[in-house]
């Protein structure tokens, strides 16, 4: 067999999943925080100010990275959740619920900061923009599946069933991007005008690299550490996981 | 014993829901009171003005309709759960989406027909302009199908729980917005001197991929959800 292929399939275990988990979490939260550093650092101190929103655009460097993870997350979310429907891998299903939450809170700091930045830059906090509307429709649409998830005791059954619901969701954000954008183009032009989409000057594609990259590292490190703790919650009883505690507690003690 | 052809499945379903919701007629009627006091709220809440009213009105009517097709939809295959004729049609020799499909079908004539029917009330309620009375109830007939086959797919993956108290409007209210948006957005449309039946097709569109997909998605949401 392919030895990538091998790869995947031994990571499907659980006990090799725990084993990955453990060893590279913290190596992914370590690569972010430094790329999130320099991305920061870059954005603050490097980037000249715009021309026509001085400082106040430097929030994009969090939320712009923060909006596309809001996204990926979510298709991320619904293929795991394919997956797991058809081939039934116990690790999709934990995958895909662990997405739930850290998509949420993409959502929700794109929301906030989107909100900061539209303060002094449009005048108020909220405008029934498109892309803002969308964006919390989709928010509700994590917490859609994670009540759902919540709901079931089962937790086998909870994940197919919410991992159903992120599936039907996929399938509709798209048809609620558009309706929204028709629905928006129907009224009246807005009072507030938004500033035109100026092409992004070079020296700001740098930092923004970074802290893109850091979101998705900070992404797989958060996902491995969630997927970590709810696989041993539901394997508590199993072989592996009481020999890893003995193993965890003697090596402690010694 | 020979499988029923689909047709005479079919038909036995819907005249089983249909005289289901005779026998309790009291609580058919109910999202129908519902949607009627929910409009009654709008003018207590924002003033008697005529021209106010009248502009609101299209948001007001799909709305009300909206939070009506939500009610009874909890009980939509929980009920049939429970007594346990909803196994018998897991086990039916014919396939189990067509049977919900009846079930989606009876529950459309007997909660959101009534309501189109009462519309043009509710629109003199509101002081509806009379020229926008064709697209409401256009709308309202092409979209409260496509509410109710959205939301039983939510009904169908909560039909596990005991009770889903207020997730089944969290998780289906999501799913609503492009209905509403193109339902109630046709109307003002029409009241802007615009083209409203655009949104109507688009709607009509929508209707035409529901009817084939959720009948299959609500089957294979009930096979994960039930116990």
């Amino acid at each position: 067999m392919n030895r990538i292929v091998l790869w995947f399939h031994q990571l499907g275990s659980p006990p090799a999943f725990h084993r990955y988990a453990t060893r590279w979490m913290p190596w992914y939260f370590g690569a972010a925080l430094l790329l999130l550093g320099v991305g920061v650092w870059a954005a603050l101190f490097r980037v000249p100010a715009d021309y026509q929103q001085g400082d106040s655009y430097r929030i994009l460097f969090i939320h712009v990275p923060c909006a596309w993870m809001s996204l990926f997350v979510y298709v991320t979310m619904a293929v795991q959740a394919a997956i797991a429907q058809v081939w039934r891998i116990k690790l999709c299903e934990i995958l895909a619920m662990a997405c739930a939450p850290i998509g949420a809170a993409f959502t929700v700091i794109t929301l906030a900061t989107g909100s900061i930045w539209g303060r002094p830059m449009w005048g108020t906090w909220w405008d029934w923009d498109p892309r803002l509307t969308s964006e919390l429709v989709l928010l509700f649409l994590y917490i859609g599946v994670i009540a759902l998830d919540a709901s079931i005791e089962d937790r086998r059954r909870g994940a197919r069933v919410a991992g159903f619901l992120a599936m039907i969701g996929l399938v509709n954000l798209p048809i609620i991007h558009y309706s929204v954008q028709w629905w928006n183009s129907l009224h009246q032009g807005s009072t507030i005008s938004l500033m035109g989409k100026s092409k992004m000057d070079a020296s700001m594609i740098l930092p923004l690299a970074f802290t893109v990259a850091a979101m998705q590292l900070w992404f797989v490190g958060s996902l491995l550490s969630r997927a970590r703790t709810m696989l041993l919650e539901r394997e508590a009883g199993k072989a592996w996981a009481r020999d890893m505690a003995v193993h965890e507690t003697t090596r402690a003690n010694a | 014993m020979s499988a029923p052809t689909l047709s005479r499945a079919a038909a036995s379903m819907l005249a089983r829901d249909l005289r289901l919701a005779w026998s309790r007629r009291g609580d058919t009627l109910q999202p129908l009171l519902f949607a009627v006091l929910v409009v009654a709220m709008f003018p207590l809440a924002l003033g008697s003005e005529r021209a106010r009213l009248a502009m609101l009105a299209p948001g007001a009517i799909w709305v009300a309709a909206l939070l009506a097709s939500l009610q009874g939809l909890d009980a939509l295959f929980r009920s049939d759960a429970e007594d346990g004729s909803l196994e018998q049609q897991l086990l039916a020799p014919v396939p189990l989406s067509l049977l919900l499909a009846c079930r989606m079908f009876a529950h459309w004539l007997t909660g959101s027909l009534p309501l189109i029917l009462i519309a043009p009330l509710l629109a003199q309620l509101l002081f509806l302009p009379d020229n926008l009375l064709a697209p409401l109830l256009l709308s309202l007939l092409v979209g409260t199908p496509l509410l109710v086959l959205l939301g039983s797919t939510v009904a169908a993956l909560t039909v596990g729980l005991r009770r889903s108290g207020m997730l089944l409007p969290l998780l289906a209210l999501p799913l609503y917005v492009p209905v509403l948006v193109f339902g109630a957005g046709s109307v003002m449309a029409a009241a802007q001197g615009q083209d409203w039946l655009g949104a109507v097709l688009l709607l009509a569109a929508g209707l035409t991929l529901a009817l084939v997909l959720v009948p299959l998605a609500a089957a294979a949401a009930i096979r994960i959800a039930l116990p």
